[in-house]
């Protein structure tokens, strides 16, 4: 689950991360109040949306004054941004943040994640800060030093030296590096992250460190002991079918081709969209129906894939082991029974009550392709396509 | 011979008493599994399938002489069982559990490697482990499986069932199949397994499937390199996957450019492993290299 940068702020500083302060507002009406009660002659407008690559994108103004500050807002707020991570239909911007301008001496990359090798918290920092970090580590590598947290023994002395070694940070800024190092490791661990990022952390001129942009994911499988977290999510950035599969119990993530998927388990279909573009055509989406679904779940699964305009055709990939074929036939039955169907549907429907499945669909008089194996399937859709 | 797991081997199951414990205990059983009793705390002394029922794994041990576990517990006890199985010196077990949180498991995981003697964790998130004809920890369909000559290494549930399907279809059959879960953070990896395989004598030759996400399979490669002789057959999950997105998995998910499909396929290759990009023809190429 990922959330915006003011609300990752907003932990942060109840962690003791130090950061300029700032105000959320939703209408440029309160742009000059809100700028006059920040004070200071330097603002900064930042459109909140859940996607990075916002600095480039147009979505975040250094202001120098009130007016330019209400300009900003009038501007940013109902716009479209499309960034680099948000795709070519972009995000509305609904909310923005205005910050007090800080005067910036030095500008870092700060990094906390789940490190798969090391199976560790870790810590990844870098002195190119405010740029992207995939760029610095494809140009020079060496500029970043990802640091290993040993589970259950926090932050050590030799850690931070490492960190502040690479960071060039030296006298009290290098002390307050550690208390900042603590704080951040403390939040992730106790609020569930799955990745912290500060992009860029800054020394100010009178060398303090802040955080000037912040990055927070959590990990879906700890949402349940994370309310506050939780209490967060803003359904404004998730495609509403996706939020609706999931309260079913379904993977479903939308992609931009012309055959709808229903598979059961996430590996079949990753490799089933894998052979749709084999045989030249592509998946309209990623569905993977789990190990213990309903009838009403496939039904709801079935009713995502006729509802998008985009899917030509249906292919229903389905290996059955805890899955069984006749909860996929009665779901295909039901949905039917509410919306016609006016695509081709392909399916490929072996395992745990093959034959109580096709019985089904057959006596439902529905008009199903069948296909014997994944292979056969993807070529079927496809050939549809055409 | 086989790798892990034999009929001899005494295996329980943790969430024994609930629904999915009851039901895949009976799929074990009907297995041949030698499955010697389950765990449910509170209802020890109890019977359950015909098997005793007891409070703690280490009474399981101790009574019944448990040597592997199923575990089949709810997501936020699972890492605690985990644990208690290690504690208790189960040497494998297999967590079956869906939805960690990955925090706990990295306190799993710093645990097992600081005790004298490591037990084997499979998963979690995973089908489990199986040798056919012989015995199943887990939850992979037994009929699809024959006994044979191909060992199967994969982080994905059904897909491992397509290809198992496959190699039973071409008579190569399989030595044991080893799921090793769709978790970030997880026991057993390509290299532990390639490792057994390698010295297996019943092992002819390898299946490993992997997904995008991470870098298990790039270091597999480089583990294949250097130490497999027998022909490894490969395929990756989710080479259309969109950056950026999880694909189901915890740990299906291309981060910072990274854990590409595309990548994963390349240092297989550079290492020797046959590479096939249609899931559907597993099976043939390994019948090709075995004959």
């Amino acid at each position: 689950m990922n959330i915006h940068e003011y609300q990752a702020k907003g932990i942060l500083r109840s962690f003791g991360v130090p950061m300029p302060r700032g105000i959320l507002i939703t209408s440029p009406e309160s742009a000059v109040a809100t700028a006059d009660e920040l004070g200071g002659s330097i603002w900064v407008v930042k459109a909140q949306i859940h996607a990075g690559g916002r600095g480039k994108a147009g979505g975040v103004r250094v202001c120098k004054s009130v007016d330019e500050v209400k300009q900003a807002a009038t501007n940013l707020l109902g716009s479209v941004l499309v960034t680099k991570q948000t795709g070519v239909t972009g995000k509305k911007v609904r909310k923005i943040y205005v910050e007090e301008g800080v005067k910036i001496a030095g500008e870092y990359y700060l990094a906390l994640l789940v490190d798969r090798e090391s199976e560790t918290v870790s810590f990844v920092v870098s002195p190119a800060g405010g740029m992207e970090i995939e760029d610095v580590a494809a140009k020079s590598p060496e500029r970043i030093l990802t640091r290993p947290i040993a589970t259950g023994q926090g932050i050590t002395d030799a850690d931070c030296v490492a960190m502040t070694e690479m960071l060039g940070l030296s006298g009290k800024t290098s002390t307050e590096f550690r208390g900042l190092a603590e704080d951040l490791y403390r939040t992730f661990i106790e609020r569930d992250c799955s990745l912290l990022e500060l992009n860029p952390l800054v020394r100010t001129v009178s060398g303090n460190l802040v955080a000037l942009d912040a990055k927070m994911a959590f990990d879906d499988n700890a949402l349940y002991r994370q309310q506050e977290v939780l209490a967060m999510r803003d359904a404004d950035e998730e495609d509403p079918r996706e939020t609706e599969a999931a309260q079913f119990g379904l993977n479903y993530i939308v992609l931009d081709g012309a055959i709808g998927c229903m598979v059961n388990g996430a590996g079949l279909a990753m490799a089933t969209m894998d052979m749709i573009q084999i045989k030249g055509a592509k998946p309209a989406n990623f569905l993977d129906v789990g190990g213990s679904v309903t009838v009403e779940a496939v039904t709801e699964a079935f009713k995502l894939l006729f509802a998008d305009a985009h899917v030509k055709v249906v292919l229903v990939n389905i290996f059955g082991g805890i899955v069984r074929c006749d909860i996929i036939a009665n779901g295909l039955v039901e949905a039917i029974k509410t919306r016609p169907v006016n695509v081709p549907v392909v399916m490929r429907l072996v395992g745990t009550n093959e034959q109580a499945g096709r019985g089904i669909v057959t006596d439902a008089g529905l008009d199903v392709r069948w296909a014997a194996d994944p292979d056969e399937a993807a070529r079927m859709a496809a050939g549809l396509l055409q | 011979m086989s790798v892990l797991l034999d009929k001899n081997t005494r295996v329980i199951c943790q969430g024994f008493t609930g629904r999915q414990g009851t039901f895949h205990s009976e799929q074990m059983i009907a297995c041949g599994t030698n499955f010697v009793g389950g765990v449910t705390p509170g209802k020890g002394g109890q019977i359950h399938l015909n098997r005793p029922v007891f409070n703690r794994v280490a009474d399981a041990v101790r009574e019944a002489g448990a040597e592997a576990s199923a575990i089949f517990v709810p997501p936020r006890f699972a890492a605690d069982a985990i644990v208690e199985a290690a504690d208790a010196g189960l040497r494998l077990i297999a967590c079956i559990t869906e939805g960690i949180p990955v925090l706990d498991m990295l306190k799993v995981k710093a645990h097992l490697r600081s005790m004298r003697h490591q037990p084997i964790l499979i998963g979690p998130n995973c089908p489990g482990i199986i040798t056919p004809g012989e015995s199943k920890i887990g939850i992979m369909p037994g009929h699809i499986h024959q006994r044979g000559r191909v060992g199967v290494i994969s982080r994905s549930g059904t897909l491992t069932y397509e290809a198992v399907a496959q190699l039973t279809k071409t008579g190569l059959g399989q030595s044991t199949c080893i799921g090793m879960g769709g978790d970030p953070i997880h026991g057993m990896d390509f290299i532990g397994a390639l490792k057994l395989f390698e010295a297996d004598a019943q092992t002819g030759g390898v299946v490993m499937i992997g997904e995008i996400g991470g870098s298990d399979e790039e270091r597999a490669a480089e583990y294949i390199r250097e130490h497999v002789r027998k022909p490894v057959v490969a395929f990756i999950a989710g080479a259309t996957a969109p950056k950026g997105k999880r694909m189901g998995h915890a740990g299906a998910i291309i981060s910072g450019g990274k854990g590409t499909a595309e990548a994963k396929f390349t240092a297989l290759e550079a290492a020797g492993v046959i590479v096939e990009h249609n899931p559907a023809l597993l099976g043939q190429r390994m019948l090709a290299l075995l004959g």
